[in-house]
């Protein structure tokens, strides 16, 4: 019979195996679900993983979806090093929808008109500032009120939803929009510069590159990224060496709020230009799941993005080359997730066979 | 064979082990242990941490299956597959780190610690009982968390007597008594076993084993080195089966006491837990070139009063804590750090250490030479300080990028109390230096920190083991319910009169203040 | 019916979900396991049980396969986090995230269906008492049946052994282990009664709230049902109690909306929310009675044999 045994030291070959061995298993898994469907398990792998890189177009929208994941796994990355959960990285997003939004509204009614770069700039900047509000109010009621902040941050997910909901049906909606929920669309002067021809690409994705060299370096360069990692990996020694508990709560949250709010102004100022109740795929949920399949590591999370965003486009894809739900996207996302967390254990444990038999006595 | 344990040639040991042994990933744990007992008789299990003692009684007690070997239980081969087939054979056990479940009180917990058939009425009845017989003093409708490690023990040792046992197992049970109770254990003891029960009794302690028990096998690495009549043995002797060697001698200077480096006076902290303690006027004071030893049973605010100290608790007024001189009541642990204070705590693994990073790394937890302007990390600095600790400590690791919790409990200790000492403090703080450490590292720190004294730091030794405050302090102060006695020099201390300190019974302290002296017994 | 009688039945009604969910939950939590699965377990469940509903007609079939559902989906949780010692957090959420799309999957061909008419359940003779009639006797009986657990749940952790031998493993699994108790599978137990219990209630909502299915239909009731636990500092009766309090809140949220109050309505929407985010603060806010009551090793791994 097989017996789990305890490693001596945790294997760091499987901690990048197991990411390797989790997409394997779920890929199989999801050959199983097809042939259970009655779709060809090949083609249905084809259209998740094959398809979505077939040709400039498409590699770019892969790209394109993956910035605003790898932006936000980026904040969660460091915000679950230090052991804190902020699950609401959906709210925050769509906070920074609204901020970049708000920015954008008020320079295109105001009619003023600045080079691209310095519009959409600001418009960022109001993202980032939605995001980190938002995150600002789990913060404090964690570190005041000794609140849970996974229940809080997604309770605030479900009222960020009903705000934006209102704002697009109320205040923001536009005159000239026969009544449809949305607003004005943003002057060109707002949105962010392109970065490639022909491709939706804009220069998000350096700003995401950027974001992730300096967090590579924040978190294991600096002395502050280590008291955040000590905080989340041994609270008493993290106590004991005096790193504040405290900071590691507001820093993370911060940084979080602010990474997810900037991927949601990137939204707006991007590719959709004008705030709607459709703004958002599922990001902030998905992006917790590209941050465990990135091992937490800005690195990790680029390729992890990538994957992912193949398996949103996937689940589009679906729809008419299969013939399946969309939803289907998410089913193996979950999975895969699940599958993961299952082979995490190989890092801290190897699988020995042990035989079951009495002990025989000694000569 | 021992003369005190009566049985005729015909009646067959109550436990006997053959060929014992048991193979871990790193360590072989256990190899080909042969052991007997007889009815009646008290045997002891010596060796030091590490030496095999713990898996064997695991084996014993049905938690963990041996590789190889036979157990024979009154003349009969037996095979014990789990704890609950070892209750059934008559085996029951007294565990070093007690199995009690805190909310519940006594008698629900000594309730869910026998099987089936009574109920807790029934039980709680028979607690009165066998506590009565016994002469052990258990209240079984207070929640175990409120009680005192003792009395814990006690309810503990009334559990396994409800279960009318054949076999009585006790791992290292002094470690948390004063002297007296200890005494009073041993009568109990005595008592139980003159009724026929065979009783294994785990330590390390040489003297203990010498007046209690009739017979004594000796483990070292795993292997059985030797099978003695205590009586008949010295501690030396017994010290070399332990260990192969004598007990390793410190070189003692006197001490050369400077200035005062640290001063606590008026010190008094709320409990934040309610399963913590609340500390009452501390007073003490440590002078440069000296060790101040902290005696005292676990539970009585040593932890307590460390937080207040290394500042991992900051809540006591600036006043309260003076360093050099400066009040530091406030500041936080890095603060204290910068004007000198270090502290090594109890706890090595997740909080004196983080297990899963480098020693390297570790080495940033109180050291601050290697972050640059800005909070860059030099890394290789990292890694040369880490090198040099190991260097100069002994320590046995794969290098400065091994995984902390890769080392045993010695290597890690030696590394985390050199990590300390490296920093050259004005006052270094150490909690249970040697707890769980194997003699030889224990008797390198020992030096060590005789070496730090002997170059003018002052030290504050906060430890359970009596022998090793004796051997190491200047003076002693003896802390209990939550407050210090005065100090006294080591020379004029004896074991009977800190034994008594520690129920709290010095002049003005806080047994003889008490309103009853129930409460006396820790 | 009298108003403040229609109040007390709808909010009964609209509670009964969440005490389903968070009495299952404090039954894993007392266990030393935190479930943040709740709201795909609820998902899944729900989607199964209007599917049987709708297959067989089958109140009894339908809210017995939810159940199933849940348990089964509440194992995988159990199996990977006891035994492959999963981290709790992490495998909770992958567990509502699969479950919040598993549910969208499959639920896909029911979206828009709708199930046969259901006779108004009604206490015969109960139901016609002045206000406490239409308050209390008009109820679905899973309503009854949700107050009748909390009782018993209550009875049975604090008066019998093996509850008491529940909270024991919750406070502390190692003792338990090494008095020879088989912890993990004590906890699996726990886990697959949680799940059983949040199928039902999810099926609640697909079967008897709505009634219908579309993605998403519990809106996070699974969440605010793990904020009840704590809330109710893990006791059966505060959990009811509770679910009660929440289940007006809704109410009142859709009675203002009734009313034309003039708040917009998505404000209104948002008030169970808030709410639970304020209820939160205000119970966590003493730390030290949080630890008092909290299962000690809820959220920590178990590592037998070490």
């Amino acid at each position: 019979m097989l017996k789990l045994e305890a490693r001596a030291e945790p294997s760091r070959a499987m901690a990048w195996a197991s990411p390797v061995i989790a997409l394997a298993l779920t890929a199989l898994l999801a050959a199983a679900l097809f042939a259970a469907l009655g779709k060809d398990p090949l083609r249905g792998l084809e259209v998740f993983l094959v398809e979505p890189l077939n040709g400039r177009r498409a590699l770019s929208e892969v790209l394109l979806k993956a910035t605003p994941l790898i932006l936000i796994a980026l904040g969660l990355a460091l915000c679950y090093r230090a052991n804190v959960w902020n699950i609401g990285a959906e709210g925050q997003f769509l906070l920074g929808c609204v901020g970049g939004g708000a920015v954008a509204l008020w320079l295109t009614q105001q009619g003023i008109v600045l080079p691209r770069l310095a519009g959409s700039t600001l418009v960022l900047v109001g993202g980032m500032l939605g995001g980190m509000l938002w995150a600002a109010v789990v913060a404090l009621l964690r570190d005041r009120f000794n609140a849970n902040e996974i229940l809080v941050s997604l309770m605030l997910v479900y009222v960020a939803q009903q705000l934006v909901n209102w704002l697009v049906f109320g205040p923001w909606k536009d005159p000239q929009g026969f009544n449809m929920p949305q607003s004005r669309m943003f002057d060109a002067s707002v949105l962010l510069p392109p970065l490639l021809e022909r491709t939706r690409l804009h220069v998000g994705v350096l700003v995401a590159l950027a974001a992730v060299v300096a967090m590579t370096l924040f978190m294991f360069r600096t002395y502050r990224g280590f008291a955040l990692q000590v905080g989340g990996l041994a609270p008493m020694a993290a106590r004991y060496a005096g790193f504040s508990a405290r900071g590691a709560i507001w820093t993370g949250l911060l940084v979080s709020g602010a990474m997810a709010g900037l991927a949601g102004a990137m939204e707006v100022a991007g590719p959709v230009r004008q705030v709607t109740p459709y703004l958002s795929m599922g990001y902030g949920f998905t992006a917790i799941i590209v941050c465990f399949v990135g091992r937490l590591h800005p690195v990790g999370v680029v390729l992890a993005g990538i994957l992912l965003s193949m398996l949103l486009i996937g689940g589009e894809l679906a729809q008419s080359r299969l013939g399946l739900p969309s939803a289907l996207s998410s089913v193996l996302q979950g999975l895969l997730l699940l599958v993961l967390l299952a082979c995490d254990t190989l890092i801290n444990y190897r699988i020995r066979r042990v035989s079951r038999q009495a002990p025989r006595s000694a000569a | 064979m021992s003369a005190t344990a009566t049985q005729t040639s015909a009646t067959p040991p109550r436990l006997e082990l053959h060929g014992i042994s048991k193979q871990y990933p790193s360590v072989r744990a256990n190899d080909a242990v042969d052991l007997r007992a007889q009815p009646g008789e008290i045997h002891a299990v010596l060796g030091e941490n590490g030496a095999g003692k713990s898996t064997l009684m695991k084996v014993i007690y049905g938690a963990v299956q041996p590789d190889a070997g036979e157990i024979r239980f009154n003349g009969r081969t037996v095979r014990i597959a789990s704890p609950a087939a070892a209750r059934a054979l008559g085996i029951s056990m007294v565990y070093q780190h007690f199995s009690l479940f805190d909310t519940l009180s006594a008698a629900e917990n000594v309730w869910l610690g026998l099987d089936r058939g009574m109920s807790l009425h029934e039980v709680t009845r028979r607690i009165g009982e066998v506590a009565h017989s016994y002469g052990l003093d258990v209240d079984p409708a207070r929640p175990v968390h409120t009680l005192s490690v003792g009395e814990r023990q006690r309810v503990e040792i009334v559990r396994a007597l409800l279960t009318d046992p054949q076999l009585l197992i006790l791992d290292e049970p002094t470690s948390v008594l004063t002297p007296q109770a200890v005494d009073k254990l041993f009568v109990t003891l005595r008592q139980l076993a003159a009724k026929g029960t065979s009783i294994l009794y785990i330590s390390h302690k040489l003297d203990e084993i010498r007046a209690l028990c009739h017979h004594c096998t000796v483990l070292r690495g795993g292997k059985v080195t030797g099978e003695v009549d205590p009586a008949r043995e010295s501690n030396a002797s017994l010290s070399r089966l332990m260990i192969g060697a004598e007990p390793p001698e410190l070189k003692h200077q006197a001490a050369r006491a400077g200035a005062v480096v640290l001063c606590v006076r008026g010190l008094s902290l709320a409990r934040q837990d309610q399963f913590d303690v609340d500390l009452h006027d501390i007073e003490l004071e440590v002078r440069a070139g000296e060790i101040l030893g902290i005696a005292g049973v676990s539970g009585n605010g040593q932890q307590e009063l460390l937080a207040a100290l290394s500042g991992e608790d900051r809540r006591a007024e600036a006043g309260a804590v003076l360093l050099d001189g400066r009040p530091v009541g406030g500041h936080s642990p890095r603060q204290r750090r910068r004007e000198g204070l270090h502290f090594v705590p109890e706890e090595r693994l997740g909080r004196g250490a983080v297990p899963t990073m480098t020693l390297a790394a570790n080495t940033l937890l109180t050291r601050t030479e290697a972050v640059a302007n800005g909070g860059w990390l030099r890394t290789r600095q990292l890694t040369s300080l880490a090198a040099r600790i190991i260097e100069r400590f002994g320590v046995k690791a794969g290098g400065p990028g091994a995984a902390a919790r890769s080392l045993s409990g010695g290597n890690l200790q030696k590394f985390i109390v050199g990590r300390e000492i490296d920093a050259r403090p004005r006052l270094l703080i150490v909690s249970q230096p040697t707890w769980g450490v194997d003699v030889g590292a224990a008797a390198l720190i020992r030096g060590e920190l005789l070496a730090l004294r002997d170059a003018g730091c002052a030290l504050l030794v906060v430890s359970e083991e009596l022998d090793e405050l004796f051997e190491i302090s200047d003076r002693l102060v003896v802390i209990a319910k939550g407050r210090v006695s005065p100090s006294m020099p080591v020379a004029e201390a004896t074991v009977e009169r800190i034994g008594e300190w520690m129920s709290g019974l010095w002049p003005g302290g806080p047994a003889s203040t008490a309103k009853g002296t129930a409460h006396a017994e820790a | 019916m009298n108003e403040t009688a229609l109040l007390v039945n709808t909010a009964l009604a609209s509670g009964t979900t969440l005490a389903l969910a968070a009495l299952g939950l404090l039954i894993n939590e007392r266990a030393g396991v935190l479930n943040l699965g709740a709201e795909g377990m609820m998902l899944v469940a729900a989607v199964a049980g209007f599917a049987v509903a709708l297959g067989t007609g089958s109140d009894l079939l339908a809210f017995g396969s939810a159940a199933l559902a849940g348990a089964a989906l509440a194992c995988v949780f159990g199996v990977l986090v006891i035994w492959l010692n999963t981290n709790q957090y992490a495998t909770g959420l992958a567990i509502s995230l699969f479950g919040y799309g598993f549910s969208a999957f499959v639920g896909v061909g029911l979206v828009g269906k709708s199930l046969s008419e259901r006779v108004p359940f009604q206490v015969p003779w109960l139901a016609d008492l002045p206000f406490v009639g239409p308050a209390l006797f008009r109820h679905h009986p899973m309503v009854y049946v949700s107050m009748l657990l909390a009782v018993a749940l209550a009875w049975w952790l604090y008066r019998s052994r093996s509850g008491l031998l529940l909270r024991a493993v919750g406070e502390n699994p190692e003792p338990a282990h090494a008095l020879g108790y088989p912890v993990r599978w004590i906890r699996l137990a726990a886990v697959a009664f949680g799940g059983a219990l949040c199928g039902l209630a999810g099926a609640y909502v697909s079967l008897v709230t709505a009634p219908l299915w579309v993605e998403g239909l519990t809106a996070g009731r699974g969440w605010i049902a793990l904020a009840l636990t704590v809330f109710a500092t893990w006791r059966p009766m505060r959990a009811l109690l509770g679910a009660y309090l929440f289940g007006g809140i809704t109410v009142l949220q859709l009675n203002l909306q009734a009313q034309g109050v003039q708040i917009a309505s998505h404000f209104l929407t948002m008030l169970p929310y808030l709410a639970t985010i304020v209820v939160l603060a205000l119970i966590s806010r003493n730390a030290a009675f949080i630890r008092i009551n909290m299962p000690a090793s809820l959220g920590k791994p178990f590592h037998p044999g070490t």
